[in-house]
């Protein structure tokens, strides 16, 4: 272990280019080993049955964990399932609905939050943190309690305003985190120029957060098309969401369709991710977008 | 910040207004009317019984029939093993957790630090339904992990490995580790090594530098992650629903089944409103505790 200045010790880029962790950090060679050991498994634990699960999704055998052969017609069976591709369209119009809803009423909101001091912000806080922390079931309790109570008939609306509930708070506090870094001369620059407050939004604001905007909607998309406890309370019949569907046929049993179907939803939430972070990384200096 | 501190502008007013008039009757509202149906009876056709004598139903404690009845000697199994399984998994993803985040958050090369960390984050984003689903395949009769030891000839007759509350807590710790190994890395990425080594220099070893000081300074990333691991646990219902039996039913499932098999509303309202009190209870508890620590909440 060499022994350098202190100021090197502890700057993160130092820190890893030696490839060994400052002293007093882990001493041992063995503690190293060992912690970078147990991550390895705790990555495999991670993993391995995604892995295996998109394995089996392209697996012959229909019964059997055995390998049998590659295929595609589990896939091919998909296209022929009525019912999931009918889920699949309930499922795009539910996420649609609720993420263009919640981007406006959350961003609203955190423009507010980040941007003033006003008498109630913090029972407007609490507001939007609450359908977060509140446990999903107890949430599904009350608002399938809710429509019976004003009577509203189950059907994709009530999952859609659900959906709404449990999702306008991410936007608002991703939006409220890009607010963060903001920069309020900008709008300063731009009403000394002339411009209105309606101008100086949608030309100089709007421009400036929607990055965090963007990867808001997202995240509501992604959370909304993989919801199934809520759902699960609030969906009338017709409403069948594709989380719905696969957790019907799960409990029936294990079959290859449901493989191939999970394996497109991972693929599909992961592009999300990705280009989610992408978007929420803060701005360059440059001004990354036009 | 670039906070204005003009109070009596109406701006900030009419920009939440929207959020408060949706959240207000979509779920204040709906969290409202189940407290209050939760004081209620069960009619016979598993709506509310309407209430003739309110004086006589009041005094008589009547409004209180489902909290008592959710006291009963029946349902002590199930909420004790919410209980224990719920701080099962949590010891054990803190157990888990801390080795990792302390490697990626300080023994990594840099350069990986970023790749290590996204690959907690992906898992923490994907479908949770799914993710139990490929349990399933791994431990049902005819599941690879029974394949694979009956190949191997460890065993000749296959295992029950699902449907049991073994099963439960695979599925539990598999579900919510990223919760504890992100505020944990959070933390541990923030920790001024300096410290570490002043304490070796002052002679301290290394396990007790590790009990001392390392822990204590990330203590907020630990009881966020306690937080964040244990609330969901306890209100589970997706997991105990598809890789449980029979005998190892949560409150989340409880609950359910009071919306679906029981028709007992009232009932099920009054027990949902109990484990809303425990989260409750919990979060204000930890708000309390990072006052007093002096720290900005990590939630």
């Amino acid at each position: 272990m060499s022994e350098s200045a202190p100021d090197i010790e502890t700057t993160p880029q130092f820190v890893g280019k030696r490839a060994v962790a400052p002293r007093g950090a882990a001493p041992f060679r063995w503690e190293r080993k060992a912690m970078g050991f147990h991550s390895l498994l705790v990555y495999i634990f991670l993993y391995a049955p995604i892995v295996i699960l998109v394995a089996f999704s392209f697996n012959e055998a229909k019964q059997t964990a055995r390998w049998e052969g590659f295929t595609l017609q589990w896939y091919g069976r998909l296209m022929e399932n009525k019912l999931i591709l009918k889920s699949m369209m309930n499922s795009l119009l539910v996420a649609g609905t609720a993420t263009v809803v919640c981007t406006l009423i959350g961003t609203l909101a955190a423009l507010a939050l980040g941007r003033y001091e006003f008498k109630g912000k913090g029972p407007t806080q609490a507001l939007l943190f609450l359908p977060i922390i509140i446990p999903e079931i107890v949430l599904g309790v009350a608002m399938v309690t809710f429509f019976g109570v004003i009577q509203m008939r189950l059907s994709v609306w009530t999952v859609i305003i659900s959906h709404i509930v449990f999702s306008v708070s991410y936007v608002a506090i991703v939006v409220r985190a890009r607010l963060a870094g903001f920069d309020r001369s900008l709008e300063e620059a731009a009403m000394d120029l002339g411009a209105g407050p309606v101008q100086t939004f949608f030309r100089v604001t709007l421009p400036l957060i929607l990055p965090g905007v963007i990867a808001g909607a997202l995240l509501v998309f992604t959370i909304s098309i993989d919801d199934y406890v809520i759902t699960s309370f609030v969906a009338g019949a017709g409403a069948t969401t594709l989380p719905l569907q696969i957790y019907s046929m799960i409990k029936v049993g294990v079959t290859p369709e449901v493989n191939a179907i999970s394996t497109l939803l991972l693929l599909f939430t992961i592009v999300m991710i990705i280009v989610a972070q992408r978007l929420q990384q803060p701005p360059t200096e440059k001004g990354e977008r036009k | 910040m670039s906070e204005v501190s003009n109070k009596s502008s109406p701006a900030p007013r009419l920009l939440v207004s929207p959020a408060w008039f949706f959240l207000g009757i979509f779920f204040v509202l709906p969290l409202v009317i189940m407290l209050v149906i939760s004081f209620g009876m069960r009619g016979t056709y598993g709506g509310l019984k309407p209430i003739v004598d309110w004086w006589g139903y009041l005094s008589s404690g009547d409004f209180l029939a489902n909290y008592r009845q959710s006291l009963d000697a029946l349902y002590l199994p199930i909420y004790w093993r919410s209980i224990w399984m719920a701080v099962a998994t949590t010891v054990l993803c803190l157990l888990i957790s801390y080795p990792i985040a302390y490697y990626i958050a300080i023994v990594a090369p840099t350069r990986w630090k970023n790749l290590l960390l996204a690959l907690v984050v992906v898992p923490f984003w994907t479908s949770f339904l799914i993710r139990t689903y490929a349990w399933m395949l791994i431990l049902r009769t005819e599941g690879l992990a029974n394949t694979l030891l009956m190949q191997a000839g460890l065993i000749q007759q296959p295992l029950d490995l699902l449907y049991n509350e073994f099963a439960v807590m695979i599925g539990l710790v598999y579900g919510e580790l990223p919760f504890m190994i992100l505020p944990l890395y959070a933390s541990l990425e923030k920790l001024d090594l300096t410290l570490l080594e002043a304490s070796g220099d002052l002679g301290a070893n290394h396990a007790s530098t590790f009990w001392r000081v390392t822990v204590p300074l990330t203590m907020p990333g630990i009881v966020a992650g306690i937080v964040l691991v244990f609330i969901p646990s306890i209100g589970q219902f997706v997991v105990s629903d598809l890789l449980g039996g029979a005998k190892s039913m949560l409150v989340g499932n409880l609950i359910q089944n009071q919306f679906s098999i029981a028709r007992n509303k009232p009932f099920g309202s009054a027990i949902a409103f109990e484990l809303t009190a425990v989260v409750l209870v919990l979060l204000l508890a930890y708000a309390w505790w990072s006052k007093k620590k002096g720290q900005e909440a990590m939630l």
